[in-house]
């Protein structure tokens, strides 16, 4: 009946994850019935849950984005307690099965559940508001994708509360990941959570790509986007042709572990080589999927910031694009310690070099952007100019690992380890943050407490160095990633000074919280009543904030680079009371995202513990809800312009 | 509005006919992409047979040049049925759409007898990495084009009961985009697979 | 969301027809020729007639050709500046996919060819 399910899931004998998943539940059980009491759920229901408002769904994908960020932190900081006391043959407190489940959760969560997640939620809320559109190429499919990453998040932390996660680091490689080596669930429930989240992120990024090709104001041609819809747009494309491999790579490892097939067996003639070479052939593509979108949020910032147009806006397009072609070139430097010969090595080690090149354009431009400029020192732009210096940083130690000969020394070990978290960190996260506090007043129409802001920037900064450069030290050291205690006590000292950097990044995670609850309580003295708080360059500060559900009371027309800068030069205002309101079509509601997501949840579930009733029932709700929502004929309802005008009046005055 | 005054780029959003098919052409090119995922690993693991039967031992060519006739006949009448979505014609689209339903599920019939017949030879899938990358790459396409052929059902029921809306009219003409792309996976499939092994 | 249409009447996404008439005839063609093409390879794949080291680039031409068919004649992609950005899309995947294909059977032959497989090293 329940496959193989029993009472022995549920981690009774084993007092951390067991205190861990209490936690969880009673968190969720505290937060659903703080809703219940205060009657909130018809509001959530109507407002957040079914919206294809591109803008609420931007917002629930950082939201989320944030919360598995408190939950990846953790497991962050269990893993350097652990190293900072399991030194010269003592053990820690966790145990080595306990601890592979923790870096492989980490791994897995910050990538494809923070750091994916947030930047899909900053292009989901900024790129159609930029743009100057009344919402994406497919409101609904987007609510759509946002519930399928919501389902994949519920799925990897019920593996908390109910079995186990996979041990086998974050991408899975097999043989270990294959059925003889991990019987266990925790690589089932990696792999289907993956799968369904990843069908979102596909979704998402046909939908974004298509928006940004096809949804573009009046005017706006391509060489008059803002370049945050460029690099959303690299992004994108690199999500539609990536993502795919992904896919189908789990795919053959799930017919693997469940139907017995061969693909990377040791038996039979499986090659595991071919799963580690296709999915760096995503996985490379992905870290700039993350960074892209980054860059755009930094060029954004830093020409805010400046008062000055971004230097070099054409160069800065072709060195994305050249980017996000390059980015598929140089997969094998993931592997080329695993048995490529000299000359593929040299291929790829250069190629990989190559993308310093346009890298390195970037930052220039964006120093030339800063210099000169009326700067301006407020919160974002703290976290780029941190960005330009770590990043550089973590650029070079990338450039030093792209060296074949290099790469054997450094391999596997905790160098590694310190470069990549410098340019996730230092670049994705920077950049991450810096898009959240910039867009934050647009969202809500109140900024964010500015001194709080710029606190949490400085934990994370000096957190950052003080965790990872003692990392780097290490690796040159001989210390490897993903071990559990260390013989040799000279690293200790090291170790300590890495949990204490982490120590002062949770202090940044906690002024985060602290950040946000002290800005909502004093909303009304932050309010931002001109739709333009930061003095903004692009058509996303030319609305209200927070903006209408429908954008754009009169659709914009530009005729050059910065619209928003250029029309307040002009003093140009697009004066709604002289034109005459017309009605404005905006899509309905959908509840179909958030019911697919449910039996999505209910599918891999049943899947990763073999109940196939529960799969079979699963997917037909699936089938069902598309059925259904393919025969609703009335999609679409008409806003009354007295319902604009209404908005209008009500406070938010232009 | 003068063409050739204001370039493409700058007219504005576009339609949103142009915008669904070129959201769906995005999704065909992902498609693709899984495709080339499974071809690379056929192409890797086509000679792992470890010691058991071969691709020239186990294909008969003459069923895979009926399926693919069948396949291409089918994209053939797909696309008169595009054309007859385009008049509103409804009686003619269930006369194509039923020839296309009626050769894709004998595609999908001789792929199966195929499937099973290899499986009772014991040539399944669990045999070797070959027959894996095998079974994968044409049962994910014998899949896809399983998947096509509901998907015609429902248009079908579509166009019977809520008649020729722009809605049904875009969900039609993207269909015969996935046929037509799903024919293309084909020739890759016969090429390699089947014309290739040796 | 329904948009205006007139405001871009040029823009094409695929698989449109751009007039009745031609479109049948176009049809007609496309399968003529990808019928022809198709027997063509099934012949190349079994004739002595080719010399046998050039058949698997015979085939790979033909396919290529076939599929050159099928984006024209069904698909209606064509080289206008109403296409462009479908052309791209199609470009970057044609790219992306040449790249998977071809990278992996390069970097797995090099892989093979210095490193003993895993199920023949557990053999020994």
């Amino acid at each position: 009946m329940f496959g193989k399910l029993t009472w022995i899931a549920i981690p009774f004998d084993q007092p951390i994850p067991l205190a861990a998943s209490l936690l969880v539940v009673v968190a969720i059980a505290t937060i659903a019935g703080l809703v219940t009491w205060r009657g909130w759920w018809p509001y959530l229901w109507r407002e957040w849950i079914t919206s294809v408002d591109h803008k609420r769904i931007g917002v629930m994908y950082v939201v989320l984005a944030l919360v598995m960020l408190l939950r990846g932190f953790i497991d962050a900081i269990m893993m350097r307690t652990q190293l900072a006391f399991a030194a010269a043959g003592a053990q820690g407190y966790l145990t080595p099965d306990h601890y592979d489940q923790i870096f492989s959760a980490h791994g897995t969560i910050m990538i494809f559940f923070v750091a994916m997640t947030f930047m899909v939620g900053l292009m989901n809320f900024a790129v159609p508001l930029q743009l100057g559109v009344r919402d994406v190429a497919f409101p609904v499919l987007n609510s759509v994708s946002f519930w399928l990453t919501a389902a994949g998040v519920l799925l990897v932390n019920l593996s908390l509360v109910v079995g186990e996660f996979a041990k086998t680091g974050w991408l899975a490689y097999p043989p270990l990941s294959e059925l003889a080596y991990s019987p266990g669930v925790g690589v089932d429930y990696y792999l289907w959570a993956l799968q369904i989240s990843g069908v979102g992120t596909l979704l998402s990024g046909i939908n974004l790509t298509t928006t940004i090709l096809k949804l573009r104001a009046k005017g706006m041609g391509y060489m008059r986007m803002p370049i945050f819809c460029w690099t959303a747009l690299a992004s994108n494309l690199l999500i539609i042709a990536a993502f795919p491999i992904l896919t189908a790579t789990f795919a053959m490892l799930l017919v693997d572990r469940y139907l017995g097939f061969h693909f990377f067996t040791n038996e039979l003639g499986g090659n595991a080589m071919m799963y580690i070479n296709l999915i760096w052939a995503w996985g490379h593509p992905e870290v700039y999927i993350l960074i892209l979108p980054a860059f755009g949020v930094f060029s954004e910032v830093i020409a805010t910031f400046s008062e000055k147009p971004l230097f070099g806006y054409r160069s800065m397009v072709i060195a994305t694009m050249a980017i996000c072609m390059l980015s598929f070139m140089v997969w094998l430097h993931h592997f080329f310690t695993m048995g490529a010969g000299a000359d593929v090595n040299a291929f790829f080690g250069i190629m990989t070099m190559i993308i310093a090149v346009p890298t390195g354009v970037k930052i220039f431009n964006w120093l030339f952007t800063l210099y000169g400029g009326n700067i301006r020192f407020e919160a974002p732009l703290y976290w780029a100019l941190g960005f330009i210096v770590t990043f550089v940083i973590g650029g070079m130690t990338g450039v030093l690992l792209a060296i074949p000969p290099v790469d054997f020394v450094t391999h596997n070990s905790l160098f590694l380890v310190a470069h990549f978290h410098n340019v996730i960190i230092g670049g994705v996260l920077f950049g991450a943050f810096a898009g959240y506090t910039f867009w934050f007043p647009k969202a809500f129409g109140f900024s964010l407490h500015e001194g709080l802001g710029k606190a949490i920037f400085w934990c994370w900064l000096i957190g950052f160095y003080l965790a990872f450069m003692p990392l780097y030290v290490l690796g040159l050291m001989g210390a490897t990633r993903r071990m559990q205690h260390y013989a040799e006590a000279g690293w200790q000292p090291l170790m300590i000074a890495a949990l204490v950097g982490a120590v002062v990044i949770a202090v940044g995670v906690l002024l985060t919280i602290v950040q946000l609850v002290v800005s909502v309580r004093g909303r009304d003295q932050r309010r931002d009543v001109s739709g333009d708080p930061w003095n903004g360059r692009t058509l996303e500060w030319s609305t209200p904030s927070p903006p209408p559900p429908w954008n754009f009371t009169i659709a914009p027309t530009v005729d050059g680079l910065d619209a928003n800068w250029a029309a307040k030069q002009q003093a140009l205002s697009q004066d709604r009371d002289k034109a005459e309101l017309e009605p404005i079509l905006m899509p309905k509601n959908s509840p179909i995202g958030v019911i697919v997501a449910f039996f999505a949840v209910a599918t891999g579930f049943a899947l990763v513990w073999h109940i196939w009733w529960m799969a079979i029932v699963g997917l037909i709700g699936i089938l069902t809800a598309c059925l259904a929502r393919a025969w609703q004929v009335s999609t679409d309802e008409e806003i009354p312009p007295e319902t604009i005008e209404a908005f209008h009046q009500s406070g938010y005055q232009q | 509005m003068d063409p050739p005054a204001v370039p493409l780029s700058q007219r504005g959003p576009a339609s949103t006919d142009v915008v669904v098919r070129f959201g769906f052409w995005l999704f065909l090119l992902s498609d693709i992409v899984v495709f080339s995922a499974l071809f690379a690993a056929y192409a890797v693991l086509s000679h792992q047979t470890a010691g058991g039967p071969t691709g020239p031992q186990l294909f008969e060519r003459g069923r895979t040049l009926l399926e693919t006739g069948c396949l291409l006949t089918s994209s053939f009448t797909c696309g008169v049925m595009s054309l007859a979505v385009q008049r509103r014609s409804a009686l003619q689209v269930y006369g194509w759409a039923a020839a296309t339903f009626a050769l894709g599920c004998v595609f999908v019939g001789l792929e199966v007898s195929e499937f099973a017949g290899l499986i009772a030879a014991g040539a399944g899938p669990t045999r070797s990495a070959f027959l894996s990358a095998f079974f994968t790459l044409v049962g994910t396409h014998g899949l896809h084009v399983s998947l096509g052929l509901c998907w015609l059902l429902v248009m079908m029921a579509q166009v019977a009961t809520i008649g020729f809306r722009p809605m049904v009219m875009r969900r039609l003409l993207c269909f015969s985009l996935f046929w037509h792309a799903l024919d293309i996976v084909w020739i890759g499939v016969f090429t390699i697979v089947y014309l290739g092994a040796r | 969301m329904e948009q205006d249409d007139s405001a871009s009447a040029n823009d094409r996404a695929p698989g449109e027809h751009r007039d009745g008439q031609h479109s049948i005839r176009s049809y007609l063609l496309g399968f003529g020729l990808a019928g022809v093409l198709t027997l063509a390879s099934f012949w190349a794949a079994q004739t002595g007639f080719v010399y046998a080291p050039a058949v698997p680039i015979l085939l790979a031409a033909l396919a290529v050709g076939q599929m050159g068919v099928h984006l024209v004649f069904f698909l209606h992609i064509s080289s206008g500046p109403e296409d462009t950005n479908n052309i791209l899309a199609l470009a970057f995947g044609v790219f992306v996919v040449g790249l998977i294909v071809f990278g992996s059977m390069l970097i797995m032959a090099n892989l093979n060819a210095n490193m003993m497989p895993a199920g023949q090293l557990m053999q020994m």
